[in-house]
């Protein structure tokens, strides 16, 4: 059995009982990517840095890690999957990476992702797109495709991606792997490149729910350089991976389960449900009412953050600076016109136009303010959804893996790709996505499960019950 | 142009924005130093510099000075305070937005009584906000390039808006002068123009005395000293004359003060009006400040200026005159206070103080708080004058030395040989020679001139080389010769 | 509802150069989703409050406590010009 095949939690196991070095993972993982990633192209770039495996092999958990291209890394190049960051090398670590090296990880690359996570399958990257594993023709969702593709082809044995609309939980369904988005201000945010600073998070994206956990404890944390971080203590999730939900409630919405929605993902979704009842979950149906409203409220609160975090992409101080060769305004202007009109692809700049729009004057109130209000309208559901119900399962994405270049041409179609991810976001709530099925396609099909503030625990109980009692996260892809 | 008349029909109507740099340890989002006057893009770090992924933090150092200044500007304090974005495009702004307060600044709704034109008058403070500073953009005339300085960016500011109440350049002025000073009590900014850690512009309209609406109005921008604020002001207020007298429309623009010329300039008009497209800063949680932590505040803030100014004037019965040159600066009025509770003279210790120290220590270009003269030290020297020990010249000179040696007045009479000569004895014998060798000027004191007295002393000091006490000779020779 | 001309009024104000086909293509774009996002006008927002913040955090701050800056050198690193210990950029008219 090739060692890149295995969770990091049985990698762990390997190493207590002296059968494996961390080098020999390392390498193992290094030789899968030299064999798949022509195809599958999870990586923009690979670390040049020499590993030290004495020092590693004496930390906690020595296993090599996939890094989204939108987190900074000291000395190491990060572009977000853009032409405008070329060249940037940060001068300091995320503090998600300084736990990172702190736990001992070994650091494979920059795996590739939609520009600024603009994207909700990893075909808006400068970079061009990643293949799914389990089809080379279809796309590996996004904006974290880059991540989960590696995971899922063994190019790496557990990744990080963030997680804005849905951007980890949905190329995780599309992947086949597991897919966590914290709750909002339980992983820090520093060092992350902001998207969307109301809704960014960090999180896992693994090959089972245990890895998930433990890669969990790892990251999260209180963060006095992020004010947004929540100083709660972390608990050992590794201590709710039980085998039972016995008594534990959850909820359907009705919402997510409209008339001709497609028949295979909604049946693999049923037969989960039966799976958990068998193991003594109570369900019930409950509404989240707004939740029509959720990709429209995305799109306005999330663009208008995303075009003032962009705005510092203006060739003044780092990154790529374009003179065009006739003046135009003035020289300064110029520059920055120039610089950014060549910088960003065309949904970076869809949604900075999107965004400068809601928010200048004449229509702040009509859009941004709206917008706003309506978030409180859409938190206030799961709220009250949570008086009644521990839990919520719903479809991570409304299908599985669509073709390369099927939704490029519509972006609103595109968009609306995240319609069961989205609110979990604007409300800051945990979910997380693991595999429940395999199209008559063999494309994964993906399960949603959504929980209250801070009570990962539950996630990861549900998640683990129900992974343990199926083969899905088993099956092996064959690139 | 005229005078009397255009002055009488129209009125001008000013208000200023102050940009204050609190003078906390380290910037107002990170921990680099906040420190002015290094080289360039050495007191950065990733968060001021806006590089991507960084995230603020506000300095909890900031918000209390921030409170300081509007509990001291009798301001109410907003139970919640929240950051804004304020988004533009500029070299010397990182992140292309600055962080500041749009919708709920700190403080609002207060006032400052301004002495002017012999009256306190009150004076509306709109609003005090905090906000970050952005670098320094430098111009290379030579070149087609510019360049930036980051060790700004960050800086604490507090952006200090007045009502438009003030009703001329004067007035401005006075405004200016005790807002410093106030700020300065607080010990939260240098509020030196100089050093650019206090910065004002102006808005100015005139209208028709009696009127109640407002004139179109211009900003001013570039004044970099308060003299410079006045001369600004009188330019335009005269400008906006002439051109209403002329029957045209003032344009409502922003205009630059060009020191060397005298006039303003209007700038290069922009695009259209920046379009800020202010939202709530989503890194920056919101603040709550109860009731009991602005009392706690409260009860920090120092006794200011105006307070002062009267309470010294009653408690130590000196004049409004005195009282006012001790408040300029909180270290001389507390120097003073010292000084007159060791001693009862207090117009002595002001004469001193405000006389020959201040002196001394502006020739010496020396701050007040850095003396090396104790409270305890000025009563024995003033003690030693007026007792008889040393002459008040020599007075002078023993202050000299302690300022440059630190050494204590007993000390310095005896190791400089300064102690007036005052037993009779001694003077005696002097003014014996000095009446024999002056027989002429003797005689005419004894047949009434009075005033010639005073040459016979000098004569006198001349011989005992400036040492003998020349008020006990004036006494003995005026005895010797008249009675 | 959205004009070209309002697309290239955003455009200078997010610094962001278009070409004409360019200034065609986004209207369109932005046409159709700012329609998708009218949607929103359905519902009644009268008495609700804004959401700007999911968690209920209050009063984070730090110390005014001094960390060690950057270097001149470690500042500039990442220059794309520079020039007597500056960041240099193209001529600014004030």
């Amino acid at each position: 059995m090739k060692l890149n095949t295995l969770t990091a939690h049985e990698i762990l196991d390997l190493y207590h009982q002296n059968k494996t070095t961390a080098k020999d993972v390392f390498s193992s993982v290094n030789q899968q990517i030299e064999k798949a990633d022509k195809d599958v192209r999870a990586y923009i770039r690979l670390s040049q840095k020499t590993i030290d495996y004495k020092n590693i092999s004496q930390k906690d958990f020595p296993i090599p890690i996939a890094i989204k291209d939108n987190m900074c890394m000291l000395e190491e190049e990060t572009t977000c999957a853009s032409k405008i960051l070329t060249g940037f090398r940060s001068p300091y670590d995320a503090t998600v990476i300084e736990k990172l090296k702190k736990s001992g990880a070994m650091i494979i690359g920059n795996t590739n992702m939609d520009e600024f996570a603009f994207g909700s399958s990893t075909e808006n990257s400068y970079y061009g797109p990643t293949h799914n594993p389990w089809n080379l023709h279809c796309v590996p969702g996004g904006s974290s495709g880059g991540s989960a593709a590696a995971v899922a082809a063994h190019e790496a044995i557990w990744a990080i991606g963030s997680d804005t609309g849905g951007s980890i939980r949905q190329p995780a369904s599309f992947c086949g792997v597991v897919g966590l988005k914290p709750t909002y201000g339980r992983v820090s945010r520093y060092g992350l490149i902001a998207f969307a600073s109301s809704l960014d998070q960090i999180g896992p994206i693994t090959k089972d729910v245990r890895d998930a956990a433990i890669l969990l404890n790892i990251i999260a944390g209180y963060d006095p350089k992020d004010s947004t971080s929540a100083d709660l203590p972390v608990p050992d999730y590794t201590k709710s991976l039980f085998n039972n939900v016995k008594g534990l409630k959850i909820g359907i919405p009705k919402e997510y389960f409209i008339a001709g929605m497609d028949s295979e993902v909604k049946n693999a979704i049923m037969e989960a449900i039966c799976v958990l009842k068998n193991f003594g979950a109570e369900f019930s149906d409950i509404s989240l009412p707004h939740t029509e409203y959720a990709v429209a409220t995305y799109y306005i609160v999330a663009t208008a953050e995303a075009s003032s975090n962009l705005a510092r992409y203006d060739g003044v101080q780092y990154g790529l600076r374009k003179i065009p060769e006739q003046k135009r305004k003035s020289a300064i202007v110029d520059m920055y016109e120039e610089t950014r009109d060549t910088g960003f692809g065309d949904e970076p700049k869809r949604r900075i136009m999107l965004g400068t729009y809601s928010l200048s004057s004449g229509y702040y109130d009509a859009y941004y303010l709206r917008g706003l209000k309506v978030r409180t309208l859409i938190k206030k559901d799961f709220d009250q959804a949570f008086g009644q119900v521990d839990a919520i399962i719903t479809p991570t994405a409304p299908t599985t893996a669509f073709k390369i270049g099927e939704k490029t041409a519509d972006p609103l179609s595109m968009y609306l790709s995240d319609i069961y991810t989205i609110s979990a976001n604007l409300s800051g709530i945990p979910a997380i996505s693991i595999p429940c099925g395999f199209s008559k396609d063999n494309l994964p099909i993906g399960l949603q499960i959504m929980a209250k503030p801070f009570d990962e625990e539950t996630l990861f109980r549900i998640a683990y019950t129900y992974e343990q009692n199926t083969d899905w996260h088993k099956k092996q892809v064959g690139v | 142009m005229s005078s009397n008349s255009t002055q009488k029909k129209y009125e001008p109507v000013i208000g200023l924005e102050v940009h204050l740099q609190l003078n906390t340890r380290t910037k107002i989002f990170c921990g680099c130093p906040n420190v002015f006057g290094k080289d360039p893009n050495s007191q950065t770090d990733p968060v001021s510099l806006g590089l991507p992924g960084t995230l603020p933090v506000l300095n909890k150092k900031a918000l209390e000075y921030g409170i300081k200044a509007g509990l001291a500007l009798n301001c109410k304090i907003s139970p919640l305070i929240k950051f804004d974005r304020k988004n533009y495009y500029y070299p010397d702004l990182p992140k292309g937005y600055q962080i500041s307060q749009y919708d709920h600044p700190i403080a609002y709704d207060g006032f400052l009584m301004v002495p002017t034109a012999n009256r306190l008058k009150k004076i509306g403070i709109t609003r005090a906000h905090l906000e970050e500073d952005a670098g320094k953009l430098i111009h290379d005339d030579q070149s087609n390039s510019s360049l930036v300085d980051y060790n700004r960016t960050g800086t604490p500011l507090m952006e200090i808006v007045t009502e438009p109440d003030l009703r001329s350049a004067q007035e401005a002025y006075d405004y200016l002068h005790i807002l410093k000073l106030t700020l300065q009590y607080l010990n939260i900014s240098d509020c030196d123009m100089e050093k650019g850690s206090l910065r004002c512009d102006a808005n100015i309209s005139i209208r028709k005395v009696g009127s109640s609406t407002f004139g179109t109005k211009t900003e001013l921008k570039n004044m970099n000293s308060f003299k410079a604020v006045k001369a600004g002001l009188e330019y335009e207020i005269a400008r906006h004359q002439k051109v209403l007298e002329a029957e045209e429309r003032i344009v409502q623009e922003t205009r630059l003060w060009n020191e060397a010329k005298g006039v303003t300039i209007a700038m290069r008009s922009k695009e259209e009006a920046h379009d800020y497209r202010y939202f709530p800063e989503p890194d920056l949680v919101p603040f709550v400040v109860s009731q009991e932590q602005i009392e706690d505040i409260l009860r920090t803030l120092p006794e200011l200026p105006l307070a002062k100014l009267e309470r010294l004037q009653k408690e130590y019965s000196i004049s409004e005159y005195d009282a006012q040159i001790l408040i300029q600066d909180p270290t001389i009025a507390n120097f003073f206070e010292t000084c007159a509770k060791q001693y009862n003279d207090t117009k002595k210790i002001c004469n001193w103080i405000n006389g020959d120290l201040l002196k001394e220590l502006n020739e010496r270009k020396i701050d007040f708080k850095d003396i090396t003269l104790h409270p305890g030290q000025l009563v024995r020297l003033i003690q030693k004058v007026e007792d008889g020990t040393i002459s008040n010249l020599g007075g002078k000179d023993v202050l000299k030395i302690i300022l440059d040696t630190g050494r204590n007045v007993d000390q310095i009479i005896t190791d400089e040989g300064l102690a007036q000569v005052s037993d009779d004895g001694t003077l005696k014998g002097i003014i014996d020679e000095v009446i024999n060798e002056n027989k002429k000027i003797v005689e005419q004191i004894r047949d009434g001139k009075e005033s010639a007295i005073g040459f016979l002393v000098g004569q006198a000091m001349k011989k005992s080389q400036g040492k003998a006490n020349p008020k006990k000779l004036g006494e003995i020779i005026k005895r010797r010769l008249i009675s | 509802m959205i004009t070209p001309d309002d697309v290239r009024k955003v455009a200078s104000l997010a610094r962001i150069y278009l070409r004409e086909e360019e200034v065609r293509h986004l209207t369109k774009d932005l046409e159709k989703i700012l329609d998708y996002i009218g949607k929103l006008e359905k519902l009644n927002i009268a008495d609700i409050e804004p959401t700007s913040h999911v968690l209920p955090l209050k009063n984070v701050y730090r110390e005014d406590r001094l960390q060690e800056p950057l270097s001149q050198k470690e500042a500039l690193q990442l220059a794309v010009e520079k020039h007597a210990g500056c960041f240099k950029v193209p001529k600014v008219i004030e």
